[in-house]
């Protein structure tokens, strides 16, 4: 009898020491799981530029700096110049920042100061992330069959050749898309100003707009050009409602108003049809530079933000 | 002060009339657009819209069923391989703070928030499309996922970090096994963020084109099988709206509206979510 209940008691120890081995091991497969994915992450991100690399090599050994500055982009004669890309992209993502950039301060300054609370601030903070909602497409659609008869009939006036597609188009378009980015930021960094500083000012006899300007602005001006330099990685990488609407000619632009081509779009448009290996890797370079671009962009822009959040 | 306080106010006043002008200014072009699509799109809805494949050109009528099958298979397969990755990729980052890997993740997390959608198109043809010979559904569905990805894990550590630390170290004072701890305590905790997070994710890549592109491609049949060509709203909406004829027009604004819809409605969502499961410690 003894005998027995020890031997019961020496399985039950068992049955526990292995349960526990179990729970032992399975919390080091989870730690390491956890660990491997951590790091799948990093190989992704070195994978996806060794790819660029590795399959823009062909290119770039064979025509080097001259793909950056080469004015004709001709692939049926075997000539590959960015030029008119290069050109076409600033153009559209500079000229769409001009035209964000009152609309947007605005919105974080009015949003931010004026009216933190209220339902009218509200239900402008939901439209302000609902245009970062709306698919690209969309607006490219919206682009082509509202906007684009709206610019032609204005450049009839003012006696330019009506084409209604273009750069001002794209640029148009993508300052309406790029103006939640810099917005949300601003108004988040606006808030942070510390009310002290704002009553300091007050006593001394400011106004509203002397405390914005000497207060409010200056305190929190990186994070301002923080979502700047956001809206800008986001509108050189956008693609589809430019190709809509830009008009895809590799012929360099005269005039703001001239259709063109940006690095994105002439992508989006001959990356399938891209025969030969020439053409196809000149495509991918073209790819290369605008990831290089945009990552080194947003990396400066998060780290300006994390210096604003953290100090 | 050399000036008159009139006029300082008086400047004050007009800056806030200029910042207020500005601020409604910006939202007109947004309740254009909706007032277009839904104008537009809504008299092109009916039921066999829904059940029925394009006609070709020429002939009226005819709907949008591939696009809709395909969109809705794309994304969940999206989500399907999202979702693992990036919960775990969040947990990783909240739990370790300071150490190298982490620090190389989280940049590695930004890189990827901020890769332009074509490039991630490319590279996934290289991938995918390029070995098997085909273009398929199946490439565009890791290529969404790719874009999901910072999202997801952004969300899930954001999410975590708020949570007090002594909610885990009672789990682990009971003797509870480290993944139980996470998966069973600190996880559903946070489970309203790491749900919008994950809401919000799907809404941002479903009306993604630009990495269809090159991987799943479009197909004018209705197609359920990952491995073929498969058609998607955005892409469906591409390709009509730029072709010249009036029939393709218009399936393409009851395309736009049933997408706009849609993203629409995961929005909302991702709102009511955050709402109603708000943390409270």
């Amino acid at each position: 009898m003894g005998n027995f209940i020890i031997i019961k008691m020496d399985v039950w120890k068992n049955i526990k020491i292995k349960r526990s081995f179990r729970q032992i091991r399975m919390e080091k497969l989870f730690r390491s799981s956890l660990v491997l994915i951590a790091l799948s992450i990093l190989v992704l991100v070195f994978a996806f530029m060794l790819t660029l690399i590795v399959h823009s090599l062909p290119s770039i050994k064979a025509l080097g700096f001259g793909f950056l500055y080469g004015k004709t982009w001709d692939p049926v004669a075997n000539i590959y110049g960015t030029y008119p890309f290069l050109l076409g992209t600033l153009l559209t993502s500079f000229l769409a920042l001009l035209i964000s950039i009152p609309f947007s301060f605005s919105i974080a300054i009015f949003l931010g100061e004026y009216y933190p609370r209220g339902w009218f601030s509200e239900f402008l903070k939901n439209a302000i992330e609902l245009i970062a909602a709306v698919p690209s497409v969309i607006y490219g659609f919206w682009g082509l069959f509202v906007l684009v008869p709206i610019v032609r009939s204005i450049e009839l006036k003012l006696g330019i050749t009506p084409y209604g597609i273009g750069i001002f188009t794209s640029s148009v378009i993508l300052a309406i898309m790029i103006v939640p980015y810099a917005a949300s930021l601003g108004r988040e960094m606006i808030r942070m100003v510390p009310s002290s500083l704002k009553e300091a000012a007050y006593s001394l006899g400011a106004t509203r707009w002397e405390v914005i300007k000497m207060v409010v602005i200056p305190y929190s001006k990186s994070g301002l050009f923080a979502g700047v330099l956001l809206s800008l990685g986001r509108a050189l990488g956008e693609t589809m409602a430019v190709t809509m609407v830009i008009g895809n000619t590799s012929i360099i632009p005269k005039s703001i108003f001239d259709p063109g081509n940006t690095m994105a779009s002439v992508i989006a448009n001959e990356f399938t049809e891209a025969a030969s290996t020439l053409y196809l890797s000149s495509l991918i370079e073209l790819g290369l530079i605008l990831f290089l671009v945009t990552v080194v962009i947003n990396i400066i822009g998060k780290r300006v933000i994390k210096r604003f959040t953290t100090d | 002060m050399s000036q008159n306080i009139k006029y300082r106010l008086g400047k004050s006043i007009s800056f806030k009339g200029l910042v207020i002008f500005f601020s409604i200014l910006c939202t007109i072009p947004l309740f254009l657009i909706l007032f277009y699509i839904i104008r537009e799109g809504i008299t092109k809805i009916n039921w066999d819209f829904l059940v029925n494949l394009p006609k070709p050109v020429g002939e009226t009528g005819g709907g949008i069923l591939n696009a809709l099958v395909g969109s809705l298979l794309i994304v969940f397969y999206a989500a399907v391989i999202a979702i693992p990755f990036g919960i775990m990729g969040g947990i990783y980052l909240s739990e370790n703070k300071k150490s190298w890997l982490a620090y190389w993740c989280r940049l590695s997390v930004d890189v990827l928030q901020g890769t332009p959608s074509i490039v991630v198109g490319i590279v996934i043809y290289f991938w995918i499309v390029k070995p098997l010979g085909t273009f398929s559904a199946l490439s565009g569905s890791i290529a969404l996922a790719v874009m999901m990805l910072p999202i997801i894990v952004r969300s899930t550590e954001e999410t975590l970090k708020l949570l007090p630390s002594t909610l885990k170290e009672a789990g682990l004072a009971l003797g509870l096994p480290y993944h139980k701890v996470m998966l069973r305590i600190i996880l559903p905790c946070g489970f309203s963020g790491v749900l919008s997070g994950i809401i919000l994710a799907v809404a941002r890549i479903a009306g993604e084109t630009a990495p269809l592109l090159f991987t799943a491609f479009g197909n004018p049949f209705l197609n359920t099988d990952v491995t073929k060509p498969m058609h998607s709203l955005p892409l469906l909406i591409f390709n009509y709206a730029t072709s010249p004829y009036d029939e393709w027009h218009d399936l393409a604004w009851g395309a736009a509206f049933i997408l706009l819809l849609w993203i629409l409605l995961l929005n909302i969502i991702t709102k009511i979510t955050t709402r109603k499961w708000k943390i409270q410690f």
